[in-house]
Order: structure tokens, then sequence, then C-alpha cells
């Protein structure tokens, strides 16, 4: 009894070290997605200027296996995304649809689709974050795994890289393709 | 005098001011009130430690407004709430609710006092237990040697 006080501040240091030690893997600027299992919620966005399609909406996603990505001409992690949304455009390995989030000029976004290309099959314009709100979204890009049944299945904050894609996505997409 | 009126609305008006602009505002005061109310209570996702009502970006603004639609639409507050709970989690709550993953989080600091405070009793109780205690009267041997220090440092 009277060596245990010896050990508890040992005891009582690990514990918190413990803890600590597993924060360090941990992001906390990562939000869990409430959307991962559920649904795409309801949107119907209008068309963005000068591609001649009729928009976007919720119901464009059941079907098949789809990435929604979330994206803004003002965001610049965005433009470190683009080349590689194009990189997988011509690979031609999914199709990945577009929310044009938060721009307040309605030409900004099909300016830089102009000038950086556009590896988009549908894309929506979302400028007062409706739909943004909707997926949750807190920041741009954000890319949610749709699946056939428009079910949303995983959620990657940021920018993707060819490390995101290989160990995450695209196993995500693959196996959701065998269901 | 008229320095220190001046000095008085110049500190007036650099206390924080919401960030509700005038056209985001209801027309109805009750409603816009309510609308205040919630906005108060939620998170800005981007900003992350201020309130929606007091955040200038536009994810809060247009959270704002949404806040606001709902309650003109007829939804409750509880309604508002649950629906923004519903798309970014319990984390959009600045307070979070009393429920089955939160119990450690409001009654842990209220455990660990009561726990604290009857390890304190128990401590105190014993030590004044010891120290009120005549100590036991010395035993014949004990009585000797005293003796025999005592004889010792006289001589």
């Amino acid at each position: 009894m009277k060596r245990l006080i010896y050990v508890a501040p040992l005891a009582v240091f690990l514990v918190i070290a413990a803890f600590f030690y597993k924060g360090f893997d941990l992001n906390p600027r990562a939000l869990p997605s409430m959307l991962t299992g559920q649904p795409v919620p309801p949107f119907d966005l209008p068309p963005i200027k000068g591609r001649g399609d009729k928009g976007f909406a919720d119901t464009d996603l059941p079907g098949e296996v789809s990435l929604v990505n979330v994206f803004g001409s003002w965001c610049v992690a965005c433009q470190v995304e683009h080349p590689f949304l194009m990189g997988l455009k011509e690979r031609g390995l999914v199709p990945i649809h577009g929310i044009d989030w938060k721009e307040t000029d309605p030409d900004a976004g099909p300016r830089w689709l102009k000038r950086f290309g556009d590896p988009y099959t549908l894309v929506g314009a979302d400028p007062d974050s409706r739909a943004a709100i909707a997926f949750g979204v807190t920041g741009a890009p954000e890319t949610f795994v749709v699946d056939r049944a428009g079910i949303v299945r995983y959620k990657h904050v940021g920018p993707i890289d060819a490390e995101d894609w290989e160990d995450t996505l695209w196993p995500v997409i693959r196996e959701l393709r065998k269901e | 005098m008229r320095t220190a009126t001046v000095a008085l609305l110049l500190a007036l008006a650099a206390l924080p001011a919401a960030a509700v602009e005038p056209a985001e505002m209801l027309a109805d005061p009750a409603l816009e009130a309510r609308a205040r109310e919630i906005s108060k209570g939620l998170r800005c996702v981007v900003c992350q430690n201020q309130s929606i009502d007091d955040s200038n970006a536009e994810l809060a603004q247009a959270m704002r407004v949404l806040v606001r639609e709902r309650l003109v639409a007829g939804d409750s507050d509880e309604a508002v709430v649950d629906y923004l709970v519903s798309r970014y989690g319990d984390f959009v709550l600045l307070k979070p609710r009393f429920q089955s993953t939160t119990l450690v989080l409001w009654l842990g600091p209220a455990v660990i006092l009561t726990l604290a405070a009857a390890v304190a009793v128990a401590f105190y109780r014993r030590r004044t237990a010891t120290t009120r205690q005549p100590p036991p009267p010395l035993s014949d041997e004990e009585q000797r040697r005293l003796r025999a220090l005592l004889d010792d440092g006289s001589g």
C-alpha cells in the first residue's frame, strides 16, 4: 500500500503520455464527416457559364461510382490539386463532378476552368454555399466518393495527391464497383 | 468633460461587434432575436473558435443566412440546430450536448473533484487521529536508558 504511492505518479504520467502520444497522429483540424454512409443531400445547382450543360443535381448521381469535388477559382489548394484531377480525367478512371463554390463573380469559375482545364463531367454553381453546407463542407477542396446508390462513402479533405489516390481513394472506388 | 465623453464613446465603439450585416437581418425582431441566439451557439467551421454570429467568414455568413431562412420557413430553434448538426456533427455546437458520448466531459470534473475531496478528507482524518493520540508511556527498558543518558550528561 505504501509502495503504491511511489508508483502512482509514474502510472498517471504513463497514462497521460499515452494519450498525448496518440495525439501525435490525430489531426485537430480534421472533422469527421456526418455524411459518410448517408445519401447525398438534395441539391439542384444551376450550370456555370460556357459549359452548355444543365447544371448539377443530386439526382444525377445514382447509377455509377463517382467523385464530387468542391472547388473554387479563389482556392489556391484547388489549383494545386487541379493537375491531378486532369490526369484522372485523361486516364478515364472515374467521372468527376464539380461544385463551383462561393464564386463572387459568375465568370471566375468558367475562366479558371478554361485556363487550367476542365476535368468535370457535370458542374454546378453554388455561390451562396447552399449545397456546400448541405455537404458539410468546411473548406475547399473537398472530395466525396459517391456509390452507385447515391450514398456518400468517403470524404477527402484537402487536395488529392498521388499518394491519397493510391492509398485510399482508388481502393475505395474499386471496392465500391464490386458491390 | 467633453474629452471624457468622447473617450468613453470611442472605448464603447471598440467593443467587439457582431458580424451580422444589416442586409442579413430579418424584419421581424422576434425572429431576428431567435436567429442571433441560435447563431451564438453555432461554431464557425472555418475559424473554429468563433461563433457564426461573431465570424466574418463567408461560410459563417452563409450559415447565418441559412439559419434565418429556416426560421422564416417556420422551423423551430431545435430543428435549425439539428439540421446543421446533421451536416457538420456535434462539432458545430459550441456548447456540447448532454449525451452518452459527452458524459465524461460533463461529469468528469465533478467526479474528479469528489474523488479528490474524499482522498483529502481521509488524509486529514488519519493525520489528526495520529497527532491527537497521546504517545504510549515508556516501557521499563526505555525508562532505564533515559535515566542512564540523563545521568551520563550530568556527570
